[in-house]
């Protein structure tokens, strides 16, 4: 019912054009955000011109007969516009406002933190917006660089579909700070990738006799790319004998784990991290 | 395909309560055509779609009532701002504003790889009309394709970017 009473209201409207027609507006097709432009008016007389959208409402006393002059600024959301005049509100004129060039990237980068050598583990996604947050809908290259300390910087483009791209980039196998550039029409957008190690690769361990004690250390440990495992990394002893069992949980310092474990004549020691278990040693009689 | 059944249940009901409170818009969504390496789950489309058609409704209210807080549930970020400024702007040139949607065809098209973005596209149709003192001052329909970018919040997908394209 109440569709039927708006499109009664819109005919009647429009129908009324003809009866005003002495007056009537012309505006251009497209106006870019933020630009100045005019509206063309005939008539004559003086008016109040009013421009309607989403975006945004303008109203301007204009002499008609002339050119109405918006100026740079007036009109920067991007949308469509309707522009009528208060002495012939029925003589609708509309245009459509479109975004300006990108001038701001939003860009997230995830995740923030993440082990060397993750395939396609990061991925960064962007939307373009020109200077009045609209979004920049125009299909735009986008570049996407990241570098690390001492590692080749890899290049990567991808072009925006209705304003968005995105990208997803293997991490360095190298641990650092990665730098993760995105960046389109002279503009860029930085974002920091902390890439740590990954897990041990192998732990292999020795041991001493100390009195009755055995003195366990394993050598620096390091990921599958070469990289020290961060100090704090829990190391695992564990030794059987006799059908019994004692676990000592050690972290890494400097690199390395030390303990010192009873020395028990028959015991086996084995030692691990995570799920990466390194070689046993069988203490003899 | 399977996403296709949920959301289609959705847009019924969501055609039921519209034409319920008499506004009777028509909504179709085209399966989404995703650009981004994330998939996008039958409950997220489905719920993307049925908040972004109740942005309309807040839309149409906030409006037509120059009320911007009415825009709460649903708008957030650029969008928010964007029309709460027009809705102050309304009220100073003395006119509001009646956006009755007609019919919309929604499609998504892009879900960002950390899931905190969803975008859609949507031609719609629908009637605008300008009033000053409860008076019809100018009127005119309108055949618009929406770009729409949605985030999730606490309870629901709102609306940060909502943008018509020139045809």
């Amino acid at each position: 019912m109440r569709g039927t009473f708006t499109s009664l209201a819109v005919g009647l409207v429009l129908a009324a054009a003809p009866a005003l027609g002495a007056q009537a507006l012309t505006a251009p097709k497209t106006v870019e955000a933020g630009s100045p432009f005019s509206i063309e008016s005939s008539g004559s007389g003086q008016a109040t011109l009013y421009i309607v959208g989403m975006g945004g409402v303008v109203t301007r006393d204009v002499q008609l007969g002339s050119p109405i002059s918006i100026p740079e600024g007036a009109v920067f959301n991007a949308g469509h516009y309707i522009a009528y005049l208060s002495t012939a509100p029925s003589d609708v004129a509309s245009f459509d406002v479109v975004p300006a060039k990108v001038a701001d990237i939003s860009f997230l980068a995830r995740p923030s933190r993440l082990p060397v050598g993750r395939r396609n583990g990061i991925t960064g996604a962007v939307y373009l917006f020109d200077a009045y947050k609209n979004l920049a809908t125009k299909s735009t290259p986008v570049n996407f660089d990241i570098s690390t300390p001492n590692t080749a910087q890899e290049k990567r483009s991808a072009q925006t579909r209705n304003g968005a791209a995105w990208i997803a980039l293997d991490s360095s196998p190298k641990e650092g700070a990665a730098h993760f550039v995105a960046s389109a029409g002279g503009v860029s957008a930085v974002r920091v990738i902390q890439q740590v190690p990954g897990d041990p690769c192998a732990i292999k361990m020795s041991a001493k006799p100390d009195g009755k004690k055995i003195a366990l250390e394993t050598e620096p440990v390091r990921d599958c790319s070469g990289n020290a495992v961060p100090d704090g990394t829990i190391v695992t002893f564990t030794q059987n004998y006799h059908g019994a069992q004692s676990t000592v949980d050690v972290p890494l310092k400097r690199g390395v784990a030390k303990v010192e474990m009873p020395a028990i004549p028959g015991a086996n020691i084995t030692v691990a991290s995570g799920v990466v278990l390194g070689n046993e040693i069988h203490w003899g009689k | 395909m399977s996403m296709l059944k949920p959301v289609l249940a959705v847009i019924m009901a969501l055609s039921a309560s519209a034409a319920f409170a008499g506004a009777q818009a028509s909504v179709h969504v085209t399966p989404p055509n995703l650009d981004g390496p994330r998939n996008l789950a039958d409950q997220t489309a489905t719920a993307v779609v049925k908040n972004y058609i109740e942005s309309w409704e807040s839309l149409r209210a906030a409006l037509a009532a120059n009320r911007p807080e009415l825009l709460d549930r649903d708008f957030v970020g650029a969008a928010k701002q964007k029309l709460t400024e027009t809705i102050q702007q309304q009220g100073k040139a003395g006119i509001t504003t009646t956006y009755k949607d007609r019919s919309h065809d929604i499609q998504i098209v892009f879900y960002s790889p950390e899931g905190l973005s969803v975008e859609l596209v949507d031609n719609v149709e629908y009637d605008v009309q300008v009033s000053s003192k409860g008076k019809t001052m100018a009127a005119q329909p309108v055949h618009s394709r929406y770009v729409v970018v949605m985030t999730p919040t606490e309870v629901r997908w709102r609306v940060r970017v909502l943008q018509a394209e020139a045809e």
